[in-house]
């Protein structure tokens, strides 16, 4: 990370490389100005009419599956006061001399783009009324604008935008602080459920997705990496392998070691071998007769084995540091009634996304076109020209719909593989990797240990807390992703809270997945709380609202700049009431504690915040002969402000966050031995499947006078601890550790 | 080694090694996009075309066992969206990512020609090897139902219309 070139904007992106959407969540307001459109945005980047009549709205950010194609787009046709059913929507390419903030990450499409998209819709509307009233030769003020028109009550007269499309391109751009905004009364297409817009492709096979994209010309590649990061190759059969059919080319790539025991977030070019053919399976079968000896490097004498033993033991001595001390947790824990002890731990997982690591690139005289998923697509160009010794104004990054992303194409090293072999055949060039190479190679969500101590005095309160976290990192640096800042929760809610670290080195990437941290920090948290709610002898629900209410919670302080404070607990910080609201909002839906169950079926509760968004979740679990768990249904309660912008997108979308939650819990787990990663394909990193899935989710949205925020990230944390507290209280069995199947829990 | 193919009722030539997998040969020699790449191993069955009617992962299909027989990618279910699959899953607006919904699609008009009106407990057993990364299992529930009742809508007004003739 050091060699890069720094400047104020590009920290800030490598910095979400390392925390994710989690950075964003602490540094709100930078990160606002900095992922959010940071320029204010210009109408005529965003909307294009034609004089038949057809209005194009651009979609400016990456979009895998969290349906922001449709949702951006329905923001501006809103305020233009567009015909929704006849705009045609254009997937914008990565430019940051039109657009700003185009990423997929954080959760932050929807509050960074709310205010900012609401303006250009309502720009280009008093833009076409301008363009009317000249025409008319009427005030502006007699004039108003409905599906696609622009009228003029008084005289009865209509313009459509079409007809208006030549002066709407000449109209001066209005005072972005001038419009006034539609009250929420007014919208016609923000609130209602809109299909997506790339449906009709996906269902009719239209080459849509990255891996699809075809150039003349084009050879296929892949690219083989050592199984220990950062190993290099000493030796290759590469006579051999470029005798076998179809191969074009096969060399050798080497960069130089990176020595830092914290691994960057997104190294871009790695050492490898590349393999070219006329086709891709002609590489790869190529690829199976490739002999390499690689010199592995420092990394290759770690196991998860080990670092599970030196969690043990560094978990019995005196943590490296403190991250937050409120109050004095030792010694409340020794003066109190109760005191209830935890250890927790949870694994590295792959992100996995169905449609494999690819890009498509194109090198030719000194410049580079891509076609690639990327979340970050910033990030591709500039590592992809710095890997071919261009400027970033020669490359084009073209952003083609992911088959999914979680976090995975937040890092780019795929991208600048393809643009580099691009370079070095001469050809366009499709480098797609295997699954194996996807789950060999991934920025793993990594795992960690979390020694929990906790005290309730006699009346069942918690008086102290202290949790020895456990992570991978040197000194004071956290691995990516790896990090638990100083507000996490329950502080400031616990008077006595003790927030304590270790770390030891980890040579494998990691990175964030889909709400990093917090998808494990919230199963610790709400299962530990569970744990204290038995103990106290209280219900879990009343036991949670209970904490959410300790008198009186001070303001969040602003979390120092540059370090820590990662968790999702960060600044702004929790609003208590609004999650004190939604748990009691899904208590009442589940019909928590009056529903009578069979012996063996349970639920559980949880909550958590992340991302700006609350959310609590009960799970109804049935489980048979002790150990078969059936999810029988879920109920999740949402604030994520006054308005939901796509609701069937949205409901979808939370749904999913539901059954991927369920994969993390019950199976997913990436082992490391001798520095290679064991698990190879989805037989051992397993997703839920279709009869494991809840037959129903239901989704239930507290609407709260509070700016809309995201949920795809803040809608998955709640649900493992859920499900672990009902299958607690269905059989008594309390499981600290991720996956449960390693409990000996499967699906029923 | 040249194979002849059957795809979407067309018949046409291949050149290619004998263990390609017609996955392959679909994508990178005939252009035919639709079929996905997940896994290269059967477990995701992103890549299920029908053979000769019955749903198969084409990553395990070498093409040499594909040869001379009817294959049916989801290109071939109808070009502008109009097979009762294609309806349901835009009205219910199944996809996210949208990746692994070729696949799903394709096991569901499998078992659809199969049991018209299949219950939840024959979709959870035709579809357990179709993943979806994205968790939308719910909506392609709902839409294996909502193409059951398309079917058998056109099919009732099919025969109302033939008894008023």
């Amino acid at each position: 990370m050091k060699t890069m070139r720094i400047d104020r904007r590009s920290f800030l992106k490598v910095s979400a490389l390392g925390g994710g959407g989690a950075v964003l969540a602490l540094y709100v307001k930078p990160a606002m100005a900095q992922f959010g459109p940071a320029a204010p945005p210009v109408a005529t980047n965003y909307i294009k009419i034609a004089s038949d009549g057809v209005v194009t709205i651009m979609a400016k950010n990456p979009d895998l599956g969290q349906g922001v194609k449709t949702m951006l787009p329905m923001i501006i046709a809103d305020e233009l006061d567009a015909d929704w059913k006849t705009v045609k929507v254009e997937q914008a390419d990565f430019d940051d001399t039109k657009y700003a903030g185009q990423i997929a990450g954080g959760s932050t499409a929807t509050p960074t783009n709310w205010t900012p998209m609401r303006q250009v819709g309502a720009a280009g509307r008093a833009m076409l009324i301008t363009a009317a009233a000249q025409t008319w030769n009427v005030p502006e003020s007699e004039c108003s604008t409905a599906a696609g028109k622009v009228f003029h009550k008084s005289s009865n007269r209509s313009l459509g935008y079409g007809e208006l499309a030549s002066k709407f391109a000449s109209v001066k751009l209005p005072d972005l602080n001038s419009l006034k905004l539609k009250d929420p009364s007014e919208y016609k297409i923000i609130g209602t459920t809109q299909p997506g817009r790339d449906v009709h492709d996906i269902v009719t096979a239209k080459p849509i997705f990255a891996i699809d994209i075809v150039r003349p010309g084009m050879l296929y590649a892949c690219f083989e990496k050592c199984g220990v990061f950062g190993g290099k190759v000493k030796s290759a059969n590469l006579d051999d392998i470029k005798k076998m059919p179809g191969v074009r080319d096969a060399f050798i790539v080497t960069r130089p070691d990176i020595t830092d025991a914290v691994l960057p977030g997104d190294p871009g070019l790695e050492n490898g071998i590349a393999i070219v053919a006329d086709t891709w399976w002609q590489a790869q079968t190529a690829r199976k007769k490739l002999q390499v000896t690689w010199d592995e490097g420092p990394r290759a004498s770690q196991s998860s084995v080990e670092h599970a033993q030196k969690a043990d033991e560094m978990s019995k001595q005196a943590p490296q540091r403190t991250i937050r001390a409120d109050g004095d947790a030792e010694g409340a824990l020794k003066t109190a009634a109760k005191v209830v002890e935890g250890a927790y731990s949870y694994p590295h997982i792959s992100h996995a996304p169905l449609e494999p690591q690819n890009c498509t690139a194109e090198y030719k005289n000194g410049k580079c076109e891509m076609w690639t998923n990327s979340q970050i697509p910033g990030n591709a160009r500039r590592l992809a020209a710095e890997a071919l010794g261009i400027q970033q104004s020669d490359v084009t990054v073209h952003m083609i719909h992911g088959g999914g992303g979680f976090g995975r194409r937040l890092t780019n090293d795929y991208a600048v593989e393809a643009a580099y072999i691009s370079k070095q055949v001469g050809a366009p060039v499709k480098l797609l990797w295997s699954r194996e190479d996807d789950m060999a190679h991934d920025y793993y969500r990594p795992g960690g240990f979390q020694y929990l101590k906790a005290g309730l005095d006699n009346s069942g309160k918690i008086v102290a807390w202290r949790n020895h976290f456990i992570s991978y990192g040197e000194g004071e640096r956290f691995a990516s992703a790896a990090a638990m800042g100083p507000t996490e929760f329950p502080q400031r809610f616990i008077q006595n809270y003790a927030l304590v670290t270790s770390v030891q080195p980890l040579g494998i990437r990691t990175g964030s997945l889909r709400a990093p941290s917090s998808n494990a920090f919230a199963f610790v948290i709400q299962s530990f709380i569970d744990e204290l709610a038995h103990a106290a002898g209280k219900d879990p629900v009343a036991f949670r609202l209970e904490l959410l209410s300790a008198p009186p919670p001070p303001a969040p302080a602003a979390a120092p700049a540059g370090r820590g404070g990662r968790g999702g607990f960060a600044a702004p910080g929790m609003n208590a009431d609004r999650m004190k609201g939604v748990v009691q909002l899904v208590a009442e839906k589940s019909g928590w504690g009056k529903t009578k169950l069979p012996k063996g079926t349970a639920m559980g509760v949880a909550f958590h915040f992340s991302h700006q968004g609350y959310f609590a979740e009960v799970a109804e679990v049935k489980v048979e002969s002790g150990t078969k768990v059936k999810v029988n249904k879920v109920w999740v309660a949402a604030d994520i402000g006054r308005q939901i912008i796509n609701p069937g997108a949205a409901e979808n979308l939370a749904q999913g966050a539901i059954i991927d939650g369920m994969s993390e819990l019950m199976d997913q787990e990436i082992t490391v031995d001798k520095g290679h990663v064991v698990q190879s394909n989805y037989h051992q990193h397993k997703l839920v499947r279709m009869a494991q899935a809840p037959p129903a989710i239901e989704i239930h949205w507290l609407k709260s006078d509070n700016n809309p925020t995201g949920l795809g990230e803040p809608s998955l944390p709640p649900i493992l601890p859920a499900i672990a507290n009902a299958i607690f209280s269905a059989t008594g069995k309390r499981v600290r550790s991720l996956p449960i199947s390693k409990s000996g829990f499967s699906w029923a | 080694m040249a194979f002849k193919l059957n795809v979407n009722g067309r018949s046409t030539t291949v050149d290619v090694a004998a263990d390609t997998p017609l996955l392959w040969v679909l994508r990178d020699v005939l252009n035919l996009h639709g079929t996905k790449y997940g896994c290269g191993i059967g477990q995701c069955r992103a890549c299920t075309v029908h053979l000769n009617g019955r749903a198969v992962p084409s990553c395990q299909t070498p093409i040499s066992a594909a040869a001379n027989q009817n294959i049916t990618t989801l290109e071939g279910l109808s070009a502008d969206g109009t097979h009762p699959v294609q309806l349901a899953w835009q009205e219910i607006d199944v996809p996210q990512c949208g990746y692994c919904q070729a696949g799903q699609m394709m096991s569901a008009a499998a078992l659809l020609a199969k049991t018209p009106r299949p219950s939840d407990k024959d979709i959870d057993s035709a579809m357990n090897g179709n993943l979806c990364r994205c968790g939308t299992y719910l909506r392609i529930r709902q839409a294996i139902h909502k193409a059951a009742e398309i079917t058998a809508n056109a099919s009732a007004k099919t025969v109302q219309t033939a008894a008023v003739k």
